[in-house]
């Protein structure tokens, strides 16, 4: 949210805000001081940051949002698999105690920061400023950030990445999107996951999940896949490659969750 | 429950401004928070009692409007409201809609008192 040009001003929300002046008295004596700064500013001015450090080292950041259990660390492992040796890749972990994700990505090979948050059931972006000091990003094309498990709080945190990517494991119901609009809403793609377990779930229908997302007012792209079918990835790996393209080219990428006069409403 | 750290962002905010203004107390902090925001009204009321102590704004009222979620619709052009997980133009049903009103998260005013 910016405080600079007032974008989270818009015109369908500003009568309910503008005052005739920046300063007026109230009948009491006191002074009433108009503010309109949207309340995540520090968190928001951070992750503008980050972003310029991200850009400045042409890195592709993607924050993986989702339940805890869907499958944010498999999917990692098995595109790191794929196209660990196209693409530099990197990844921040967000748990709220151990290292175990971390561990598992090193082992691909790949560098990874572990943030244990303790009690904080989301990543911020000051979490990941902090962890970027710890990451050398200069070879980095890909840098994905796995967020607290957790379907709620994350989806309200700017990290300064360019996509939010939302899992959904075939496991958690085709209603999620219904049940948790804001963390959907937010999602620039969404992935049904452990789709090798379709076959003996009745109840998960992807055509329904899909249309609750669209309920969200979400064009986001949908792609169904498991981390242990390989050939369930190619869409997700050729939509990763055409990601990094577009950084490369400096197409300006924001995510979704920026603020609705901004709402850049990605084709899906 | 993310409304603390929350709270505690706008603490600061609200100390930053009270400062610039020369304020001796906050007195009343007014948030517009829309439903689309992910922030509960009612768990940041609580946050604020613990965030708010020691501050400037110790003993400040904390007033929360919300509002109703409005979309337009990018098909027919029509305003209409609508129901946070069914942001939907009402007249044509369409899903391609823009949220024109309903995600706000703003600190839109404080009442100081001076010396």
């Amino acid at each position: 949210m910016c405080e600079t040009c007032g974008c989270t001003i818009t015109p369908g929300n500003e009568h309910l805000v503008r005052k005739d002046g920046k300063l007026e008295h109230t009948s009491g004596g006191r002074a009433s001081i108009e503010v309109l700064t949207g309340l995540l500013q520090e968190n928001d001015h951070q992750a503008a940051h980050n972003r310029e450090h991200f850009e400045r080292h042409e890195v592709l950041a993607i924050n993986l949002m989702s339940s805890p259990g869907s499958g944010k660390t498999a999917l990692l492992e098995a595109t790191i698999e794929a196209i660990g040796e196209e693409f530099s890749i990197a990844v921040v972990e967000g748990d709220l105690e151990t290292e175990n994700d971390a561990e598992r990505i090193r082992a691909k090979g790949v560098p990874a920061v572990q943030i244990t948050t303790g009690q904080a059931c989301h990543l911020d972006a000051h979490m990941v400023h902090d962890a970027l000091h710890e990451m050398d990003l200069d070879d980095i094309d890909i840098l994905f950030i796995e967020n607290v498990g957790n379907l709620v709080c994350p989806a309200s945190f700017d990290l300064g990445h360019h996509i939010n990517v939302t899992l959904l494991s075939v496991t958690e119901g085709d209603d999620k999107p219904a049940k948790y609009p804001v963390m959907f809403r937010a999602a620039d793609v969404m992935l049904l996951t452990k789709s090798d377990l379709l076959d003996v779930l009745d109840d998960f229908d992807t055509a329904k999940a899909e249309r609750h997302l669209r309920e969200l007012a979400n064009p986001a792209k949908v792609m169904t896949l498991s981390a242990r079918r390989s050939q369930t990835l190619e869409a997700w790996l050729d939509w990763l490659r055409q990601s990094v393209e577009a950084r490369r080219s400096g197409k300006e990428m924001n995510p979704s969750m920026q603020p609705d006069g901004v709402h850049q409403q990605h084709p899906a | 429950m993310h409304e603390l750290s929350v709270c505690q962002g706008l603490m600061r905010q609200v100390e930053k401004v009270a400062a610039e203004n020369n304020a001796r107390s906050v007195e009343l902090i007014r948030l517009r928070v829309g439903e689309l925001s992910g922030v509960e009204p009612s768990l940041l009321q609580h946050a604020f009692e613990i965030a708010r102590a020691g501050t400037i704004a110790a003993a400040a009222e904390l007033e929360i409007e919300g509002g109703p979620i409005v979309v337009k619709c990018q098909e027919c052009g029509a305003s209409s409201a609508a129901t946070i997980n069914r942001l939907l133009c009402q007249y044509c049903g369409e899903w391609r809609v823009n949220v024109v009103e309903g995600d706000e998260l703003l600190l839109l005013s404080l009442e100081i008192e001076r010396d």
